[in-house]
């Protein structure tokens, strides 16, 4: 099958800057007034079906510092593996789980998201991958948003079958998007996230 | 809404081409240097989680949403500054509008100040400017917005840098694999050849593409310069079919 050929070009990357806060997350900035909250600060309402979990990762420098100006966005499908779009284009409210979560990192450089476990989603092959939630990073000093994957620990079985996990030919590396999980009032699964160094996160070309 | 990908079809996006972007370590960009991953990265190939993405409806916004000049105004003055209207159309690789999705943007004051605890710079805080703003494109693609022009500012990276005047800018698309972050300048502006920050795009001709144009045409006479800036996100080497076909 032939494919069209691109006739223009991706406009170029640049970085979030430092004050990546006050477009993405105002209110975070103290910024108050013009948004009535944060897009994507909440991502659970009543109605959201599936386990309820948190999702918390340190951003890590090369330098071992803490990254404390990022913003974190995930993409996630719902608890049956679907991929929910927020609203429509002409709807007039959300879904119950819209799949799409924004948090900025404190100061430690800690993200925390509330909300449910995904379901498998077929792969390309055809077969399921193992649970996963999408992330993408931006902050000062990143020039192009990073994207890698969280998976969890206690789906050993299905993670040892996901063809991306596999694609990581280091053992070691493939642990850089596993995280691991805590008991509390909800799961709690923790993942740092290392920009740089001996434990860098394996990030994509997706 | 899950994807369908027909027989054939694999809905994929065009292999990003990472030497039109910049590279995550650049060393006249100082902030790049314990924060740019070392390892390549890795080739994902397309699947849904990457393929599929958040769509926003237009009653998320607030009427004054896309107007930089009054959504911060606390006694109804509006900002300070010289007054322009920021437009355009968001494209994909195929040259095709991406109609329906959220953009977001955020800027200096005229001064060139943030309004950002950590900002230090002595210029005057505007009381009457946030300085965020975002909008959806329509059906064609099309966004605008209305604010001021921001000022350049110093910045702590060389003992003397810059930045040129310039709109940070976030981009969705309909895909999670096009999400993108980027920065707009002004035409004829001779600070945005001395930045690190814009220096960190390989191409002169990429550079090029984050420079919006004054366009007379689009001025609103007496009140307010227009610029445009078009923003291409990548394209999809064939269709992609989902039950609600949304320009993809
Ligand atoms: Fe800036």
């Amino acid at each position: 099958m032939l494919h069209p050929v691109p006739t223009l070009r991706e406009t170029p990357s640049q970085t979030a800057g430092p004050y990546v806060h006050i477009g993405m997350t105002p209110n975070f900035a103290e910024i108050r007034g013009i948004y009535d909250a944060d897009p994507g600060l909440a991502m659970l309402t009543p109605h959201t079906v599936g386990e309820r979990i948190e999702i918390v990762g340190r951003i890590v420098d090369g330098a071992g510092s803490p990254v404390g100006d990022a913003v974190v966005e995930i993409w996630q499908a719902d608890a049956s593996g679907a991929f929910a779009a927020p609203m429509g284009p002409n709807s007039n409210s959300a879904p119950p789980f819209t799949g799409w979560g924004r948090q900025p990192v404190n100061a430690e450089g800690v993200f925390t998201f509330e909300t449910i476990k995904p379901g498998p989603v077929a792969g390309p092959d055809g077969k399921p991958m193992a649970p996963h939630v999408s992330l993408w990073i931006v902050a000062r000093g990143i020039n192009i948003g990073l994207q890698t994957r969280l998976y969890f620990a206690d789906e050993a079985e299905a993670n040892a079958g996901d063809f991306v996990l596999n694609k990581i030919l280091d053992p070691r590396r493939r642990q850089t998007l596993i995280a691991r999980r805590e008991e509390g009032t909800v799961p709690r699964y923790v993942l740092d996230i290392y920009l740089q160094g001996d434990k860098e996160t394996v990030f994509f070309d997706i | 809404m899950s994807a369908i990908m027909l027989p054939g079809a694999d809905g994929a996006l065009y292999q990003r081409d990472h030497s039109w972007h910049p590279p995550a370590n650049t060393p006249g960009y100082k902030s790049t240097t314990f924060r740019a991953p070392r390892q390549p990265l890795l080739a994902l190939g397309a699947t849904a989680s990457e393929l599929t993405g958040p769509t926003f409806g237009h009653s998320m916004l607030g009427p004054l949403d896309n107007d930089l000049m009054r959504n911060y105004s606390q006694d109804g003055t509006e900002a300070i500054g010289q007054r322009m209207i920021v437009y355009g159309q968001v494209l994909d690789e195929n040259a095709r509008a991406v109609p329906n999705t959220l953009v977001e943007f955020w800027q200096a004051n005229a001064g060139g100040r943030y309004r950002h605890k950590r900002e230090g710079y002595l210029a005057a805080i505007d009381p009457n400017f946030g300085g965020c703003g975002r909008t959806i494109t329509d059906e064609n693609g099309f966004y605008s917005f209305r604010t001021v022009k921001p000022g350049a500012y110093p910045w702590p990276n060389g003992a003397n840098d810059w930045r040129p005047a310039h709109i940070h800018f976030s981009v969705f698309g309909h895909a999670f694999a096009q999400r993108l972050i980027t920065q707009m300048y002004f035409e004829g502006d001779p600070m945005i050849w001395q930045c690190p920050i814009v220096g960190t795009v390989p191409d002169k001709a990429g550079i090029e593409q984050l420079i919006a144009r004054l366009d007379r045409h689009n001025t609103t006479p007496m009140d307010a310069l227009a610029y445009r800036f078009d923003i291409v996100l990548r394209g999809r080497r064939s269709t992609m079919f989902e039950n609600k076909l949304e320009g993809n």
